[in-house]
């Protein structure tokens, strides 16, 4: 077997094979979990979309005003909240802990101004006589699932991430956790941004009437 | 490099910590194979009671009239018991057995090992993704005791009938929300094993162990993870959505005007054919999680027993990659009567033939490692062959089966039930048994019996091919599958070959105490297993059997060979062993 007996060099004290990627574990598998819930999100939104193209009395209910309007503020808060998560992982790679964990705070209260307005806009819908299994509208009731579903997904996402950064920044603060621990969760809280930045062109956009 | 994910944990003490709640691999490992064990008894109890039915559709079973006093009074199995039964025994087979034992149990105890590590990545994931599964398997076997008994939609649970609830039939009420439950528990946690394995397998390699020197069992793991990672998120907000169908009034999978029962259905405006796309997006996927650690099985005991190298180790990798790619693009195959597009059949038929082509290369690959090999017919090797049979036996009415034009004929009877059985039921069980034989002595430490082995490995190669090679001619006779009896005019012909299949699955079933008296037996007084009683080359036999609490006591071996080095000059005989000279950890 001579293309299996190459001469090696053993490196001295790395009793490890160099990762092929080059980071560690914790990193790695917040990938592939990514990986694994844009397959959920990706069914979800196949659900949706396969399921509009076959009913063929689909209800298009958003008005520009209140809803989209709202949800280009709710877009523009979960954007602005990506740029300070941004700041929160440099600061924390740079050593500069407080400022760090100021910019996770701040992350944080973005994420629970967009989940306010996501719950104060879901129950204006529920109010209008919106559930997932009800149209007041007439129609299709499938609406109703896939919004209340797809949006209830992701506002879960929001409300964990949420959860996450304020355990992470407590740690991060009493120096039992670290830059890469801060990182890792921005990991988690861009891929939420981006799963929304799917959600509002196909689920909002698409339906105003 | 980064080795702050490795464990570190130091050995437990007490009881629970040590056998129950532990984050020890192997023991975690163990734990799936004997989850699987009892798995493997239902589902076979269960197949008895419907291969007793098809083949004496009049006669009672003893004791089961009081068992079951209404699905089966006086004993006799009734229509909706019968597909209770099947609906049990292909979940739980799916499910708890074929996917739990190759991949969770044996990658679990085996890969981190392989690749010289001493413990997975993540342990208390790992502890975790055993327990969510316990607690999956219990859920639904709670579908046995609820009033109305197990759900009858079959292991694939197709919409609308498995989404509108009682009015579909018994079982379909609580039967079948324990039944989405359980499978969407069973996603979670196979998922924190796709995890575990992945990052195991990349990050925790010990020095040497480059990818290419991993042995193909743990490749095929990592492959089969990478796999399990897109079919169980698919399958986990499917399951989800079933449920809130269910109980939330919800109309993903239920068309509008629905009459079941004499009773309009409450819903509008869903596709039953939603559900079928994504459950065999999962679904195909799943066969070839069940298969593909069989394969690695495979591809690493032959060439241990043949004593030469696997004839093309890379082509074989590249053959599994491909496999894996591929099963994600065939999954409309299962669809072909379903009502889709005439268009997209032909569509999904293309890469189902294409499938064919690495799967037979690797076939192809192993018949060649064996050519002029001199065999040492241990047992392990024996399966080893055994799968290869029943597996080209199986595969080959796959070809048949992937031409819609044909598929439309047979996918409706007994041809599409023998070919998935041999090509995914037995083979996959062949896999667990040659990796049962062959790992034994490294969990236990004694050496499993040989001529038990043998005798159970013959009695049944012989037992499968009488059960499942006649169903294909009942198929191709027009003998419709998930019917309960066949006694009217029309399919009492079949009758005698139905009671033939019959003995012989009870024949089969009953050589099976051979294996279960030689694993109890081995256990408790088998002639104790020296380090490497097989003289394989891979990491685990260069440790104690059974290896210490952190693999290698103390060491991480320093590898310094490839996998497949049989046939060659090396220091204790004709091979040579991966980690040829240990180092002691500095670190």
């Amino acid at each position: 077997m001579s293309e299996l007996e190459m001469p090696m060099a053993l490196g001295h004290g790395a009793a490890l094979e160099e990762s092929p990627f080059g980071i560690e574990s914790k990193k790695l598998v917040m990938w592939l979990f990514i990986v694994a819930d844009a397959a959920t999100f990706g069914a979800l939104l196949f659900c949706y979309g396969y399921l509009r193209v076959a009913s063929a009395n689909w209800v298009k209910p958003f008005a520009f005003f209140p809803t989209i309007l709202n949800g280009v503020i709710m877009t523009a808060v979960l954007l602005t909240s990506s740029l300070t998560m941004l700041m929160a992982v440099g600061t924390a790679q740079s050593g500069r802990r407080a400022a760090s964990v100021r910019w996770l705070g701040a992350t944080a209260l973005l994420g629970i101004v967009f989940a306010s307005l996501h719950l104060r806009e879901w129950f204006s819908l529920i109010a209008e006589g919106w559930s997932p299994s009800t149209n007041p509208m007439g129609g299709s009731v499938l609406f109703g699932g896939t919004f209340f579903g797809i949006t209830g997904l992701h506002l879960l996402h929001v409300i964990c991430g949420v959860v996450a950064i304020a355990v992470i920044a407590i740690g991060f603060r009493r120096g039992r956790l670290d830059a890469r621990h801060v990182e890792i969760t921005g990991l988690y809280w861009h891929f939420v941004d981006l799963v929304w930045m799917f959600v509002f062109p196909l689920v909002y956009l698409m339906n105003v009437r | 490099m980064e080795t702050t994910a490795t464990s570190h944990h130091a050995p437990p003490q007490g009881f629970l910590r040590k056998y129950v709640f532990s984050l020890d691999h192997k023991v975690i490992g163990k734990q799936y194979l004997d989850l699987a064990l009892v798995a493997v008894v239902i589902g076979m109890v269960l197949s008895w009671l419907m291969r007793f039915h098809l083949g004496f559709p009049t006669t009672a079973v003893p004791g089961l009239g009081k068992l079951a006093p209404t699905a089966a009074a006086g004993g006799v199995i009734t229509p909706e018991l019968y597909l209770a039964l099947m609906t049990m025994h292909g979940t739980i087979m799916v499910f708890f057995v074929l996917t739990t034992a190759p991949f969770a149990g044996f990658g679990n105890f085996v890969l981190p090992i392989q690749v010289g590590a001493e413990d997975m990545a993540f342990p208390r994931f790992n502890m975790m993704s055993f327990w969510v599964t316990f607690v999956a398997f219990l859920v639904l076997v709670a579908a046995f005791f609820v009033p109305e008994g197990p759900p009858i939609s079959g292991w694939t649970a197709y919409a609308p009938l498995s989404a509108i609830g009682k009015d579909a039939g018994p079982g379909l009420g609580t039967g079948q929300t324990l039944w989405a439950v359980s499978i969407a528990l069973f996603c979670v946690g196979q998922l924190l094993g796709a995890l575990n394995f992945i990052a195991t397998t990349l990050d925790l390699r010990t020095k040497g162990m480059t990818l290419m020197r991993m042995p193909l069992s743990t490749w095929a793991w990592f492959i089969t993870s990478v796999i399990g990672l897109i079919a169980f998120s698919v399958l986990l907000p499917a399951c989800i959505l079933l449920i809130l169908d269910r109980v939330a009034g919800t109309s993903f999978f239920i068309p509008g005007g629905l009459v079941v029962s004499d009773r309009l259905q409450p819903h509008s405006g869903g596709s039953p054919l939603l559900w079928q796309h994504l459950f065999w997006f999962f679904g195909h996927p799943e066969v070839y999680i069940a298969i593909l650690p069989g394969f690695g099985i495979v591809s690493h005991i032959l060439p241990v027993f043949a004593r030469k190298p696997l004839l093309g180790p890379k082509v074989v990798l590249i053959c599994l990659i491909a496999i894996a790619f591929l099963s994600y693009t065939v999954w409309g195959h299962h669809m072909f009567l379903s009502g889709m597009n005439p268009l997209s059949a032909t569509l999904f038929s293309v890469p189902t033939l294409v499938i064919t082509i690495p799967a037979t290369i690797v076939v192809l690959l192993w018949i060649g490692t064996v050519y002029g090999a001199r065999m040492r017919f241990t047992t392990p090797a024996l399966f080893c062959l055994g799968f290869i049979s029943v597996f080209v036996s199986g595969g080959i009415s796959g070809f048949f089966l992937a031409q819609p034009s044909i598929d439309t004929y047979l996918h409706g009877t007994y041809f599409v039930v023998g070919h998935f059985h041999f090509v995914m039921g037995v083979a996959a069980m062949f896999g667990i048994f040659a990796g049962v034989y062959f790992w034994f002595p490294k969990m236990y430490g004694r050496m499993m019996n040989d001529k038990l082995g043998k005798l159970h490995f013959t009695l049944t190669l012989i037992g499968v091919y009488c059960v499942f090679m006649p169903m294909h001619y009942l198929g191709l006779a027009g003998n419709v599958r998930r019917y309960s009896t066949f006694t009217d005019d029309y399919m009492k012909g079949s009758l005698p070959l139905h009671r033939f299949i019959t003995i012989a699955a009870l024949f089969t079933g009953a050589v099976q105490l051979i294996f279960f008296y030689n694993l109890i037996h081995s256990r408790l007084r088998g002639a104790k297993a020296p380090d490497n009683p097989w003289q394989a080359t891979s990491l685990e036999w260069s440790t104690s059997s059974p290896p210490p609490f952190d693999n290698f006591g103390g060491h991480h071996p320093v590898v310094t060979h490839g996998p497949n080095e049989y046939g060659v000059k090396g220091p204790t005989g004709d091979y040579i062993m991966q980690a040829s000279s240990d180092q002691p950890v500095t670190s």
